[in-house]
């Protein structure tokens, strides 16, 4: 059984209609991948390679550049959850809000809670500094938060559970 | 005369990001106005403007354009820089959340300028919610004859517009760094020339411009150069290679302001004036200890410099790198210069691609010694060092491939230089407190 199904081989196929070549599908294609499985399986990367006339190896090569993309030994929560690190983010109190969501959930960055809710990360700015601290759920951004804030933010994720996003 | 903003006038107008909207105010005006004129005179109405990019090189956007070479069969690519990562920077994101169709009027117009047949929005992947805002208004266009074939009947002008996600990464906001990684590579930043107007994407000619470049592009066609050379500063007469400083610019706010915020200012605006008529001055009402005048690699200006005009030349006579994005970030008297610092250094050896030595090695270290001076174990010659390692690293002294390692040496060097007291005092004090009695035999 192949791991990547008809309809994400026919998504990847589509997106490869806009580029003059199969290779620069690639990025969309891994995005999609990762949205479906929460993270890119050693068989996809192969399979994928295989979609778009590649070598698995140039597959490896893109994926890995961006820390982006989990390996199935390390797949995200249903909520991944990046808290901005950088200069403006800071200033306002962006490391104390990384420090005490990691104590909250007991995890450090990078990793994810036991029940599989919650990867929380750093980030590098986040595009967002006129509401800093903030963080990005998924691909939301919330802010400027206080701790207390945050924390409500997440028991609330947590609470509607099932579905991904918000 | 009462500066009047153009790129944030709709903002906040209800239904704006809907074409119906859009259109009732006054929208795609400018390009039908294009559409009456032929490519080449687009191209020239830029050039008089004396726009130049917002992306952070200030380079003139018409010259750019006329770089790409006369009678090329095709196809030609029009990429739009929507990476926006310069920590401080989140202008274009106001744009693109609050009014997409002024930044897609602006992306037609000039793909109709270069004639670009397809244009790629290279999106960073944090904007989940301009990429969705601007899905729809793209769609919009395509049911109604602004995107496709034969735009709005003109015949021969085709022009796809795709959104592209990227994936996290800084270094994609550079231009053949966008490049590689839209064609599916590592963003590994390649050397020039070749110039990407010349051979770009896909090897063919391609001009990468920023989101807020594009938006200018559609005032300056609806208003005319004139108007835009209205706004702003004009050239320094003591430099002959200066193209002036003109039109509205959106300056970004952030730190330790009471309102943080985008503002739309003409050109020139000083930082003191931005930070105290717009910002509502520092926060706590405490004072000012420096601010970065564009985006983290520009390095810093003191409480002194708060004069400083913010157009292109400004920054770089008070030593900086230049105006960048124009990014304004604000640091009170309590802030750490050793902590600032650290932050900057571990940002750019995260975010370093890695292909250059000086550049890998170069943040890397630099944002190890820092690290090792923050904890209290530094050692007075570790300034010199890092000094040693800002100096020759980047395209400036000609050791890199891209300008990250210039935007990662000129905060070092200006902070090391205009604070230096600050640094030699913690590093002797921490040293006392850890090593009483006197100072340790180095062990390297
Ligand atoms: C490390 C690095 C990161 C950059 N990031 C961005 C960015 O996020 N957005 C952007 O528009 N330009 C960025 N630039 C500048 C681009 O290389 C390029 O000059 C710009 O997109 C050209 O557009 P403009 O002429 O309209 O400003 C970056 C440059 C460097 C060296
Ligand atoms: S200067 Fe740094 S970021 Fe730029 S290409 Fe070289 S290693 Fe990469
Ligand atoms: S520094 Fe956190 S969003 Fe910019």
């Amino acid at each position: 059984m192949p791991v990547l199904s008809e309809d994400l081989r026919q998504a990847i196929e589509n997106y490869t209609h806009r580029y003059a070549t199969r290779q620069a599908a690639l990025l969309p294609a891994l995005h999609l991948i990762q949205d479906r499985f929460r993270c890119v399986p050693a068989a996809a990367i192969e399979e994928l390679a295989d979609l778009l006339d590649l070598h698995p190896a140039q597959v490896y090569d893109t994926l890995s550049f961006y820390g982006f993309f989990r390996d199935a030994e390390h797949p995200l929560g249903k909520f991944r959850v990046w808290v901005c690190r950088s200069l403006p983010c800071m200033l306002r109190g962006g490391e104390d809000l990384l420090d005490g969501l990691c104590r909250y959930l007991h995890v450090e960055p990078g990793q994810t809670t036991p029940d599989g809710s919650f990867t929380l990360e750093y980030a590098e700015c986040l595009g967002a500094c006129e509401l800093a601290p903030c963080l990005l759920v998924n691909d939301e951004c919330h802010g400027p938060l206080t701790l207390e804030a945050a924390r409500q933010l997440l028991d609330q994720l947590r609470q509607q559970g099932g579905q991904h996003g918000i | 005369m009462e500066f009047e903003p153009v790129l944030l006038r709709h903002l906040g107008v209800p239904g704006i990001q809907h074409l119906e909207t859009y259109q009732a105010q006054g929208g795609y005006q400018g390009l039908r106005r294009a559409l009456e004129l032929t490519p080449e005179q687009v191209v020239q109405l830029v050039k008089d403007s004396g726009l130049r990019g917002r992306g952070g090189a200030g380079f003139p956007t018409g010259v750019k354009w006329g770089f790409i070479p006369k009678n090329h069969p095709g196809p030609i690519y029009l990429c739009v820089n929507a990476d926006e990562s310069e920590p401080g920077t989140f202008n274009n994101r106001i744009l693109m959340e609050g009014d997409p169709h002024q930044v897609l009027e602006g992306t037609i117009i000039s793909a109709y300028a270069i004639r670009a047949s397809v244009a790629y929005i290279y999106l960073r992947y944090e904007y989940g919610r301009a990429y969705r805002i601007l899905q729809r208004a793209i769609q919009e266009l395509y049911d109604h004859g602004f995107l496709g074939r034969n735009i709005l009947g003109k015949a021969g002008f085709n022009l796809d517009i795709y959104l592209h996600r990227g994936a996290g990464a800084y270094i994609c906001g550079e231009e053949t760094g966008l490049i590689e990684s839209l064609e599916g590579k590592r963003a590994w930043p390649r050397i020039k020339p070749p110039f990407p107007a010349v051979q770009g994407l896909f090897h063919k000619p391609t001009i990468v411009n920023n989101v807020e470049t594009l938006a200018c592009v559609k005032h300056i066609i609806e208003r005319g150069p004139d108007w835009f050379r209205s706004i702003g500063i004009p050239p320094d007469p003591n430099n002959p290679r200066d193209m002036g400083s003109f039109g509205p610019k959106l300056y970004c706010l952030s730190g330790h302001v009471n309102r943080p915020g985008c503002f739309e200012l003409p050109l020139g605006i000083t930082a003191r004036e931005l930070i105290e008529k717009y910002g509502g001055g520092v926060w706590k009402g405490r004072q000012v200890k420096a601010i970065i005048p564009g985006g983290l690699s520009m390095g810093f200006l003191t409480a002194q410099e708060l004069d400083t005009p913010l157009d292109f030349n400004g920054p770089i006579k008070a030593g900086c790198l230049g105006l960048g994005t124009a990014a304004v970030i604000v640091l009170d008297d309590q802030t750490s210069m050793i902590d600032v610092l650290y932050n900057s250094c571990r940002f750019f050896a995260h975010e370093s691609c890695g292909q250059c030595t000086p550049c890998r090695e170069g943040t890397a270290w630099m944002a190890k010694i820092l690290a090792r001076i923050r904890r209290g174990e530094g050692y007075l010659d570790d300034l010199d060092i890092l000094l040693e390692i800002a100096n020759g690293i980047g395209i400036m002294p000609g050791t890199t491939i891209c300008g990250l390692a210039d935007g990662a040496a000129w905060p070092v060097k200006t902070a090391i230089t205009k604070f230096r007291a600050e640094f030699e005092d913690y590093i002797r004090n921490s040293r006392a407190r850890l090593h009483p009695v006197r100072e340790p035999i180095r062990s390297h």
